[in-house]
C-alpha cells in the first residue's frame, strides 16, 4: 500500500467582535445496522411498511416478554470497528436507559453505556490533496432506536408507530477533533463511505438511517492545544448539543450558527448554558431543547434479562479477514497501481461500485485512460440525468471496447465521444457500431494524401497563404477532416498536409 | 374415588394411568372444590371451560396410552404468568383487561405435559408482598387457623392462592414464583412444599417480570415427589430466554431414594437471628437431627454477609422493578386514567400509575428510581451489587468446603393474622430473611413442612442447594419429609 501523508487543515476560525474564535466539535453519529431483523426480536427492519406491521411482543413490550441479542448485528458492529481501525471489546454488555416516552415501549432503552462492544478507532477525513484531519472514535455501542411518535393527524391525540422501535443502531462517538462546520460533514461523509464499503449501514440519511448530534464549542486560538495536552476539558468552552441531525448541509448550518450564537454570547460577558439543543432548517437557528438541569436521570443499570456478549478473538479475526477493502486503502492502491492523481482516485473509490466499474475498465488498459472515461464521459453523461453508477446503461465491457478502440487506431478520440453516445443511448456492441455505421477512422495515407489534394487544388488562395504563415496548415486539417467526416486518422493528416504544402 | 383433590400428582398419576379415574372426574372435583372456597379468594380467574376441554383431552391420550408427564393433573397457574386469551393481570389494577396473545414458557410446558390449568391465582401485586395483601384482588386467607373460630391468617406471599388453593386441596399443585422467598415463605405459612430452582433453570419468558436477575418460577406441591415431577415438567433451556441455562435436565423423580448417607448438611450460624420465636429455633434443631438420624454429617458453617442480604436485596429488586415496571404506563394496554381536557402526556402516566398501581408497588418503584439515581447509583445500587457477590462468593466457599445442602428455617414465624404487618414495611421485608440469600446467589432452595407450633400452625424447614443439583436437593428434601412425617391438614372451615 502506497504511504500517503497527511498535514492537517487549520482549524476554522470565526472572527467575534473581539477576539478570534476556533471550533471544537465532537459528534455522536447513530447508524441504523444493516439487517433484517431488530436487535433484540425478530420482527422485519422494512422501511415504509404500515405503521406498528413490524412490532414482535417484546418491541411493543409486552408483559413478560424477553429480549435475545441478534448476532448478526454484533457481527455488524464488530464489523464496523474494524473499518474505523478500532479496538474490539470481548467482553460488552447491555445497559438500560431509562425515561418516559410514547414511543419507548419498554420505558427504557436497552443499550451499552458501560462495556461497549468497540473501543477506540480512527477516521481519516480529507479535505483536499495531501490534507486530513485524522478523527478519534472514543467509543461505537450497539442500541436499540425508538419508534415514532406523530402528534399532526389528530387534534386531540398522539399516534404511536413502532416499526422501527427496537432497530439496531450504533452509534459512533467521536473526541472533539472536528474543527469546523465542513469537516464535520466531511467526517460524516467519510464514516457513511466506510459503512457502506463494510455494509454495515445504507447511510440513508434522509430516511434517519443515519443522524448525527453534534456537540459544539467555541475557544480562543491556543486553547485547543492545551486541551489535547493535557486531555482536561476545562480548556475548552463549554459545548452544546444539537440533535438529531440528518442533513450534510444542516449541519454546517446548524454548527455555524451555534458557534456565532456562543461567540456572542461569550463576547458579550455572558456563560454559555450547557444544554440540547434543535436546529430549525427554516429559521437557520438553534434553539434550546432542554438545559442540562432538565436534563434526565436516564438511571443506567445494566439489564438483567441479557448475558453480557462475550465474543472470541478468533471470530474478530475472522471477520478482519473477510473485510472488504476500505477506501483509504482501495484510493492508494489506484494511485500507485494505475498512476490516477489524488483527486481521480478519490472520486472512483467514493463508492464500492465506482470503483469497482472503474477496475474492470482499467483491467488490461491503461489505467488513466480508463479513469478518463470513466470520470469524464461516464459520470459526466450519469449526472445529466442524476443518475448512479447503478443506472449506468454502459457496461464495463463496452466502455473498455470503445477505449479498446481508441487504442488501436479504429477510432479518432472524437469520433469515440459519438460512439458512447450511441452505446449509451441506444447499446450494443461498440466494434460492430463502428463496422455498421462506418465510423472506422481512415488510417490509408493514399485516401488521405487525395483528400488533402483535392483541398489545396480548390483553395491556391489559402495555399499561398499557408506558405507564409505555417499556422494555417489547421485550417487544411480541417477541411480535409471535414472532407473526410472526421474519419480520417488525425496525425497522419497533419503529416500529410504539412508535407504537401512543404512546411 | 372420594377425596380426589386431596391426591398428590404422584398419586393422581398413577390413578389416572391404572384407569381408577379420569382427568375430566379429577377436574371437575377441583372446579367444585374452588368454587365452594370463594371464601379464601385463591383464585381470581376461573377457567374452567378450558380445564374440561384440557381434561377430555388428557383423558383421550391416556386411553390412548400416550400420556406425557402430568396428563390429566389439575393445577393452578399464578397470576405472574401469561396464559393465552386469559387475563393475567399480576394482580394488579394496572393490567386491567389484560388477555396476552401468548403462554409463557413454562405454563405451555405444563399444557405440553398435559397439565389441566383450573384457573389463575392470586398473588401481591407484581409479586410485592409477603402476605397476598397487595393484591388487586384483595387478600387470600390461609386455610390454616388457629382453632375453630381464629383470626384469618395470611397464606404468605407473593404466591398466597398458589399455597392457599393446594393447602386447601382446591388443586393439586400450582405454579409459583420466587423473587426473594415467594415460593418458599407460603409454602412454609400452609404446610406444602415449595422450590425455587437455580436461577436460569426455568424460563422467564412470558411471566410479568418484577426483579429479572432474582425472579424463577418453581412448583408449589403437597410434597417433595410432586415437586420433582412438576420441576421436570415446567424447567429447561428456552432460546427466548437469554438468562435460561442451556444445561439437561436429570430426572428429579429418579433421584428420590431417600438415601443422604455420607451427604454433609451445613448449618448457618449466622441464620440463628437475634429474637427468634423458640418454636423456630427448635424446629431448626429437630431438622438437624432427622437429617443426622438418616445418615447425613451435619457441620456448622459460616455465611458471613448473611446480614447485608436483606438490604442488599431491597435495593436490588426495587431497582430491577421500577424499570421493569415502566412499561405499564397506559399507553398500549392495561389501564389508563382518564384524563382531563388540557392534559398531557405528562398527566397520563402519573394518572395512570397513581391508579394502576397499589402502595406497595409505588414504594418499591420508588426506592427503586431513587436507588439508581445520578449521585446514589454507587452508593446503594453498586454498593448493593458487590454485597451480592459477596454472598455468592459465601455460598460458593462453604459448598468448595464439601456442604451439600444448608439447612435453615424458612421462616421467622408462622402464619400471622392479616393486617398485622401492613403498617409497617420494613417488619413485613423481615419475613424474607431466610429466603432472599437464596435469590441473590441464585441457589436452589426448597421450603418442607416439617412440624407445627404451638398453636397448630405449620412451620417449614428450607434446605439451599448447590446450584443446578436440585436432584440432590429434592432427595435431600425428601428424606427430611420422611423423617418430618408431617402429615397434618387445615381442618376445612370456608
Amino acid at each position: 500500500m502506497l504511504d500517503l501523508t497527511y498535514t492537517a487543515p487549520k482549524p476554522k476560525i470565526i472572527s467575534g467582535a473581539k477576539h478570534d474564535w476556533e471550533l471544537v466539535i465532537g459528534m455522536e453519529v447513530h447508524a441504523q445496522v444493516s439487517s433484517r431483523a431488530k436487535l433484540f426480536s425478530g420482527a422485519s427492519t422494512a422501511f415504509g411498511a404500515e405503521p406498528n406491521s413490524n412490532v414482535a411482543f417484546v418491541d411493543a413490550a409486552m408483559p413478560g416478554m424477553l429480549p435475545v441479542i441478534n448476532e448478526f448485528c454484533v457481527e455488524q458492529a464488530v464489523r464496523t470497528g474494524l473499518g474505523l481501525k478500532a479496538q474490539i471489546n470481548l467482553f460488552s454488555a447491555f445497559d438500560r436507559k431509562n425515561y418516559f416516552y410514547p414511543d419507548l415501549p419498554q420505558g427504557y432503552q436497552i443499550s451499552q453505556l458501560y462495556h461497549p462492544i468497540v473501543g477506540e478507532g480512527e477516521v481519516l477525513v480529507e479535505l483536499g490533496e495531501g490534507v486530513a484531519r485524522r478523527v478519534r472514535i472514543e467509543r461505537i455501542h450497539l442500541e436499540q432506536d425508538a419508534g415514532k411518535s406523530i402528534h399532526d393527524m389528530d387534534p386531540n391525540m398522539s399516534f404511536v408507530d413502532l416499526n422501527r422501535t427496537g432497530v439496531a443502531l450504533m452509534e459512533i462517538v467521536s473526541r472533539p477533533d472536528i474543527r469546523g462546520p465542513e469537516e464535520a460533514a466531511a467526517y460524516l461523509a467519510k464514516l457513511r463511505q466506510i459503512m457502506l464499503y463494510l455494509g454495515t449501514c445504507d447511510g440513508n440519511m434522509q430516511n434517519g438511517n443515519m443522524r448525527a448530534d453534534v456537540n459544539v464549542s467555541v475557544c480562543l486560538p491556543g486553547a485547543y492545544e492545551r486541551f489535547r495536552e493535557t486531555g482536561d476539558f476545562g480548556h475548552l468552552g463549554t459545548r452544546c448539543e444539537i440533535k438529531n441531525m440528518n442533513s450534510m448541509r444542516f449541519i454546517q448550518q446548524a454548527i455555524e450558527y451555534e458557534a456565532r450564537r456562543q461567540i456572542a454570547i461569550v463576547e458579550a460577558g455572558g456563560k454559555i448554558d450547557q444544554e440540547t439543543r434543535l436546529y430549525d432548517p427554516d429559521k437557520g437557528e438553534t434553539r434550546s431543547m432542554r438545559s442540562k438541569e432538565e436534563a434526565h436521570d436516564y438511571r443506567y443499570f445494566p439489564d438483567p434479562d441479557l448475558l453480557p456478549v462475550e465474543i472470541e478473538q478468533a471470530w474478530v479475526d475472522d471477520i478482519k479477514a473477510r473485510l472488504p477493502e476500505l477506501p483509504d486503502e482501495k484510493k492508494a492502491r489506484f494511485i500507485k497501481d494505475f498512476g490516477l492523481t489524488d483527486y481521480d482516485a478519490s472520486v472512483l473509490t467514493a463508492d464500492v461500485e465506482s470503483a469497482a466499474y472503474f477496475e474492470e475498465v482499467a483491467r488490461g488498459r491503461d489505467g488513466k485512460t480508463a479513469a478518463n472515461w470513466v470520470i469524464n464521459e461516464l459520470f459526466g453523461r450519469l449526472k445529466k440525468e442524476d443518475h448512479g453508477i447503478a443506472d449506468a446503461p454502459v457496461t464495463p465491457a463496452q466502455l473498455g471496447g470503445i477505449i479498446d478502440l481508441i487504442g488501436r487506431g479504429d477510432i479518432s478520440g472524437k469520433i469515440a465521444k459519438d460512439l458512447f453516445e450511441i452505446v449509451y443511448t441506444e447499446g450494443g456492441d461498440p466494434a460492430q457500431i463502428v463496422e455498421a455505421r462506418g465510423m472506422r477512422q481512415v488510417t490509408d495515407t493514399g485516401a488521405i494524401e487525395a483528400a488533402v489534394d483535392q483541398v489545396i487544388a480548390e483553395n491556391p488562395a489559402q495555399v499561398e497563404k499557408a506558405k507564409a504563415n505555417p499556422k494555417l496548415a489547421g485550417w487544411f486539417v480541417g477541411q480535409v477532416m471535414k472532407v473526410t467526416g472526421g474519419k480520417a486518422n488525425p496525425a497522419a493528416v497533419n503529416q500529410i498536409v504539412a508535407a504537401k504544402l512543404g512546411l | 374415588m372420594s377425596d380426589l383433590t386431596k391426591l398428590t400428582l404422584a398419586a393422581a398419576r398413577d390413578a389416572l394411568r391404572k384407569g381408577d379415574t379420569t382427568s375430566v372426574e379429577l377436574t371437575e372435583a377441583c372446579l367444585k372444590a374452588i368454587d365452594a372456597a370463594d371464601l379464601l379468594n385463591a383464585f381470581v380467574h376461573k377457567t374452567p371451560d378450558i380445564a374440561m376441554e384440557r381434561a377430555k383431552a388428557a383423558d383421550a391420550r391416556l386411553q390412548a396410552g400416550d400420556a406425557p408427564a402430568m396428563c390429566g393433573l389439575p393445577i393452578g397457574i399464578k397470576d405472574l404468568f401469561c396464559t393465552k386469551g386469559v387475563a393475567s393481570q399480576a394482580a394488579s389494577r394496572i393490567l386491567e383487561g389484560f388477555r396476552p396473545e401468548y403462554e409463557s414458557t413454562v405454563s405451555q410446558q405444563l399444557i405440553d405435559a398435559g397439565a389441566v390449568m383450573l384457573g389463575k391465582l392470586n398473588m401481591d401485586e407484581f409479586a410485592m408482598g409477603s402476605s397476598n395483601e397487595t393484591s388487586c384482588y384483595g387478600n387470600v386467607i390461609n386455610p390454616w387457623r388457629v382453632g375453630a373460630d381464629g383470626a384469618a391468617l395470611t397464606p404468605g406471599g407473593s404466591s398466597g392462592g398458589s399455597a392457599a388453593a393446594v393447602a386447601a386441596d382446591l388443586c393439586l399443585a400450582a405454579t409459583g414464583t420466587d423473587t426473594g422467598g415467594s415460593i418458599r415463605q407460603p409454602a412454609a405459612f400452609t404446610g406444602i412444599t415449595g422450590i425455587k430452582p437455580t436461577y436460569g433453570r426455568c424460563s422467564r419468558w412470558g411471566i410479568v417480570a418484577f426483579a429479572s436477575s432474582l425472579d424463577q418460577a418453581g412448583p408449589m406441591t403437597r410434597d417433595v415427589r410432586d415437586a420433582a415431577i412438576m420441576l421436570q415438567a415446567m424447567c429447561g433451556h428456552d432460546p427466548k430466554d437469554s438468562t435460561s441455562a442451556e444445561l439437561a435436565v436429570p430426572d428429579f423423580e429418579a433421584a428420590l431414594t431417600g438415601d443422604i448417607r455420607g451427604k454433609t448438611i451445613g448449618i448457618p450460624r449466622e441464620y440463628r437471628m437475634e429474637g427468634m420465636p423458640a418454636e423456630i429455633e427448635a424446629l431448626w434443631t429437630r431438622g438437624r437431627e432427622m437429617l443426622a438420624d438418616a445418615g447425613a454429617k451435619i457441620t456448622d458453617i459460616s455465611l458471613p454477609h448473611t446480614k447485608y442480604a436483606l438490604p442488599a436485596y431491597y435495593v436490588i429488586a426495587p431497582a430491577e422493578a421500577s424499570s421493569n415496571l415502566a412499561r405499564y404506563d397506559g399507553v398500549r394496554y392495561g389501564h389508563r386514567a382518564k384524563l382531563a381536557q388540557g392534559d398531557g402526556i405528562t398527566e397520563m402516566y402519573e394518572k395512570t400509575r397513581a391508579e394502576g398501581f397499589g402502595p406497595e408497588v409505588r414504594r418499591r418503584v420508588m426506592v427503586g428510581t431513587y436507588v439508581l439515581s445520578a449521585g446514589f447509583y454507587d452508593a446503594y445500587y453498586n454498593r448493593a451489587r458487590r454485597v451480592r457477590a459477596l454472598i455468592k462468593r459465601d455460598f460458593d466457599e462453604v459448598f468448595a468446603q464439601g456442604i451439600d445442602a444448608i439447612l435453615t428455617p424458612a421462616t421467622p414465624s408462622a402464619a400471622f393474622e392479616l393486617g398485622k404487618e401492613m403498617s409497617d414495611p420494613v417488619e413485613m421485608y423481615l419475613n424474607d430473611v431466610f429466603t432472599v440469600t437464596v435469590n441473590l446467589a441464585g441457589l436452589p432452595g426448597i421450603s418442607v413442612p416439617a412440624g407445627l407450633d404451638a398453636q397448630g400452625l405449620p412451620l417449614g424447614l428450607q434446605l439451599i442447594g448447590r446450584p443446578w443439583e436440585e436432584a440432590d436437593l429434592l432427595n435431600t428434601a425428601y428424606a427430611l419429609e420422611r423423617a418430618a412425617g408431617f402429615v397434618a391438614k387445615p381442618a376445612k372451615w370456608w
